[in-house]
């Protein structure tokens, strides 16, 4: 067991954990935050996708050991504005007005990788957004909406 | 992207005047998805609240796993329990355990629910055992001490060669060698396709909590409520009332949680039973993949007789499905499979012969499409070889052939309405720039043929390293459940309005992703006169909610929501007749205050004029269809054999669009899963096992891998349906794999005729040209 502490969504967090634990199973079981999704828990389908210093990563590939001291990003934290201000982000208003999420099981995963592309300074080109989601797999969409809502975004049409 | 604003209360469309048939779009306008109400549950999806099965808490559950077969075939003889290991602090069920029938509720009802001491295991990934623990790792180490005592049968794995058969149909219209002998040529095909998985990206998922009064509640991942209610009623000798059945929020479906989810339920109701406590049976990828149903496997012939201007003369079909171990939906897949096998074409001698076998794999099942994807990749494939053979352009041939209004299909159905065949196939024709574009690969292929470049192996340089082709393919789908399903049924939805004024939509349907909580409220309420807010959907809970018949065949729109709105028409009718025919929306509320509840149940009606005999394979075979075109678009990679998609035009004619954005979402997905089909997703087996059960092994197409997607609404009502909807799931599945497979043959110039089109497929048969051999 080691003692880890990280900032997750602004808030300080300290577990006593297995270094080697996941940090999607940390997220999910020990802070409650079940917004973030397993899908294959091999990196492969990005469902499990949160931002780990500002970089997208497969929480189900990060062991603990490397999350001390570091800032976790989840879905539940692009939805504080939501909590305080009743209403979403421009991302998520824009995913939710285009129609870029159906079953919503990718739609954290999709959201975070998303935030990741924006944040380094995407554009509103479709193929560096497909790039940037790249690694988030879809099974309802056809990536279409997604795409969409990414670049309506990044062209400040939300705003 | 074309749709149209929606007029309510629901009447007739309205028709743009440059294409009356094609639904104009809605206008952008924030806080609406363009002008239509947001997805209802989405915020919730989006900020990350939506409850899922593995998201769900109960106190003091257990994790379930199941211990499964590691043989195809085989008697099993002991279960054997490490004697080394303390069992008491775990519970382990076997089929001694089951206190109803240990058989799941399906159409035979040949599967058990755990292979007893004494049966025969049937697949590799065949439930036997049952393990629960307090913890995941206990799960992990006693897993391997349970050992299983078997001995070997001679499995098979050939669907031609089983001797099981589980089902057999045979249609037959006309005089086939009539048709034969007026043919001016004769074109034979043969056709393969193999597995597919749903790959929905939420696995499999079940929790089991009992009751005290021996009731057992499951929560889950699922796509049938009923289906689930009906298999724990079965197995563990429970009443209808201590059966409880409750979706949890359901990340994607696809026909893959329609029957499935019924075992899951069984398994952790049986462990939640003998361990006194709730149970959570969570599949990871990896079982999901290996033991789950996925879409048969089908091998198709074509035998097909043409006139020299390429009129169909006779069609003479066979198709063998894969069932693999069990029976599950079979029968109904190989159905639809037959009855969609000629494509949608007017053929006036026709023989189809559809048989489904047995074999040692795991059972194959529901998957968007239902055995139509099989046979509409054969039929367009085999379509566009003879329009090759006779050197007519495939628009054309599909012109000269296609349905209208008053032909007569195979089963002796005529189209009484609702056909838009040749509307489909012209908007695709017009929007992909077809012929043009057609024009120019051809142009482009002469190119490469007289360079030196264009020669094959290694040597390539420049543009001649690439091919670029277009591809056009049709499809329909029969609407709703095939034949007499629908009567059998007897489907119930329910509209309240409740003692506190509040109006409910009480249906068993489910919400996967495809926009059903959203579509209820606005057919609803633009009959109740009520903005779409005032009405609220009840949660799919099987205590509350009447059987609304299961979430498939692309019937909840088109039946369940038929059912709601003469539902509503009815409550509104009743409340406006005790106050004086005043409208709803004003005296709804005062109703409610001196009436209390009003609730309207809706049950089932058989669609006046349609009828079909089960046991002839005559009549209608469904009350409307629905009717798609596809353009695409590839380059493919002369090197390695790489296909890129690069744009799709899917024209998809739903009957009605009740809200634009959802209805091309539908589109959208269910293409590319077609372009997944046609290109990359593929199951490998070795010795009747899934060898590449996981997902860095059976690839699905990412953002980077997918087409720009063009989507056309078309509207052709079906009256049978007070708002004219036909349904929109599977639809676009049906035609989207055919296309790439013929921009692929106008690229290279071979026919792939085993899906997927692999870079090794396309490169043997590239070089297979190249040595002189027939392209076809």
């Amino acid at each position: 067991m080691t003692s880890i502490r990280f900032l997750v969504n602004g808030t300080p967090a300290e577990v006593e954990v297995p270094g080697m634990r996941r940090l999607l199973d940390v997220l999910r079981e020990d802070l409650g935050l079940t917004g973030t999704k397993e899908g294959c828990g091999e990196g492969e389908c990005g469902a499990c996708s949160v931002l780990l210093d500002g970089q997208v990563v497969d929480s189900c590939l990060v062991p603990m050991c490397q999350v001390d001291g570091r800032i976790v990003r989840t879905v539940e934290g692009l939805a504080l504005a939501a909590r305080e201000h009743g209403t979403l982000d421009s991302l998520q208003q824009a995913f939710l007005e285009l129609g870029a999420a159906q079953c919503g099981i990718c739609t954290p995963g999709m959201l975070m990788a998303a935030r990741a592309y924006l944040d380094a300074g995407g554009g509103p080109d479709s193929d560096a957004i497909r790039e940037g989601i790249a690694g988030n797999l879809c099974r309802c969409t056809g990536y279409q909406k997604i795409v969409e809502a990414i670049a309506t975004v990044a062209a400040g049409e939300m705003a | 992207m074309t749709t149209r604003t929606l007029p309510r209360p629901v009447v007739a469309p309205e028709r743009s005047a440059a294409d009356a048939l094609v639904a104009t779009p809605g206008l952008a306008t924030r806080g609406r998805a363009r002008g239509y109400p947001l997805r209802r549950e989405g915020p919730a999806k989006l900020t990350g609240a939506a409850m899922y099965a593995d998201d769900l808490v109960f106190p003091g559950a257990w994790y379930g796993a199941t211990i499964r077969s590691t043989e195809p075939r085989a008697r099993l003889v002991a279960i054997e329990l490490d004697p080394d290991v303390d069992w008491s602090k775990v519970v382990v069920v076997t089929a001694a355990d089951i206190p109803g029938e240990n058989l799941v509720s399906a159409i035979k009802e040949d599967q058990p629910v755990l292979v007893p001491v004494g049966g025969e295991i049937r697949h590799h990934a065949e439930p036997v055992a049952l393990l629960a623990a307090a913890d995941r790792a206990t799960i992990r180490q006693l897993k391997r001490r349970i050992r299983l005592v078997t001995e070997a049968l001679p499995p098979n794995f050939d669907p031609e060669r089983s001797d099981h058969v589980f089902a057999e149909y045979e249609v037959v219209n006309g005089d086939l060698d009539a048709g034969f002998a007026a043919a001016a040529h004769v074109v034979e095909g043969e056709y393969r396709v193999g597995h597919q998985e749903q790959l929905y990206i939420e696995n499999n998922a079940m929790i089991a909590v009992p009751s005290e009064d021996g009731g057992m509640a499951v929560h889950g991942s699922l796509q049938c409520p009923y289906y689930v209610h009906k298999a724990l009623k079965k197995s563990l000798g429970l009443t209808s009332d201590q059966a409880r059945v409750v979706q949890a929020e359901t990340g994607g479906g696809f026909g893959g949680k329609e029957e499935y989810p019924s075992i899951i339920a069984l398994h952790a109701a049986l462990l939640a039973r003998k361990a006194g406590r709730p149970v959570r049976m969570i599949y990871d990828r990896h079982e999901d993949i290996a033991a789950t149903t996925k879409r048969h496997p089908a091998i198709v012939r074509h035998r097909t007789a043409v006139a020299a201007d390429g009129t169909l003369l006779a069609q003479d079909i066979e198709i063998v499905m894969d069932g693999g171990a069990y029976c599950t939906l079979t029968p109904v897949v190989l159905s639809r499979g037959a009855l969609h096998s000629g494509g949608p074409y007017r053929c006036p001698n026709v023989r189809i012969r559809a048989r489904a076998t047995r074999t040692n794999t795991p059972p194959n099942g529901a998957f968007r499409g239902f055995g139509a994807p099989q046979v509409e990749f054969a039929a367009e494939t085999h379509l566009n070889r003879i329009a090759e053979r006779l050197a007519i352009s495939p628009a054309e041939i599909r012109r000269r052939n296609a349905y209208e209004l008053g032909d007569v299909t195979p089963t002796g159905q005529v189209l009484r309405e609702s056909v838009a065949a040749q509307d489909v196939l012209r908007l695709a024709v017009e929007a992909g720039d077809f012929e043009r574009l057609r024009a120019a690969t051809a142009r482009g292929a002469a190119e490469r043929r007289d360079s030196v470049e264009g020669r094959p192996g290694p040597y390539r340089s420049g543009a001649a390293r690439s091919a670029s082709g277009i591809g056009l393919a049709m499809g329909w789908h029969g609407a709703g459940f095939t034949g007499s399903g629908e009567v059998h049924i007897g489907s119930v939805a329910s509209v309240e309005l409740t003692g506190e004024g509040q109006i409910r939509v009480l249906i068993g349907s489910t919400e996967m992703g495809q926009g059903t909580t959203t579509i209820f409220p606005l057919l609803v309420s633009g009959e109740l006169g009520l903005p779409v807010e005032a009405v609220e959907m009840a949660p799919v809970d099987t205590a509350l909610v009447p059987d609304s018949g299961p979430t498939v065949a692309s019937r909840t729109a088109m039946v369940v929501g038929g059912l709601c709105i003469a539902a509503a028409r009815r409550l509104r009718a009743e409340v406006e007749s005790r106050h004086d025919g005043r409208p709803f929306a004003e005296v709804f509320l005062a109703d409610a205050a001196s009436n209390g509840p009003t609730r309207i149940d809706q049950t089932f009606e058989p669609y006046p004029g349609i009828e079909f005999d089960d046991a002839t394979y005559r009549g209608d075979a469904y009350p409307a269809f629905g009717w798609a075109a596809c353009v695409a678009t590839v380059d493919v990679d002369l090197d390695t054999g790489e296909v890129a998609v690069r744009d799709v035009i899917a024209v998809d004619d739903v009957g009605h669009v009740i809200h634009p954005i959802l209805c091309e979402g539908q589109v959208e997905g269910g293409t590319l899963q077609a372009v997944g089909y046609a290109t990359i997703e593929e199951i490998k087996l070795d010795d009747g096992r899934y060898l590449n059960d996981r997902l860095a092994t059976y690839l699905i197409p990412t953002a980077l891998d997918a087409p720009r997607l063009t989507t056309i609404l078309v509207e052709a009502p079906f009256s049978g349906a007070p708002h004219g909807a036909k349904g929109v799931g599977e639809l676009p599945m049906d035609v989207g794999a055919p296309a790439v497979v013929a921009a692929i043959h106008d690229a290279v110039g071979a026919w792939i005729t085993e899906l997927p089109a692999t870079p090794e497929r396309i490169l043997a048969a590239i070089t297979a040209i190249d040595a002189g051999a027939d392209p076809a």
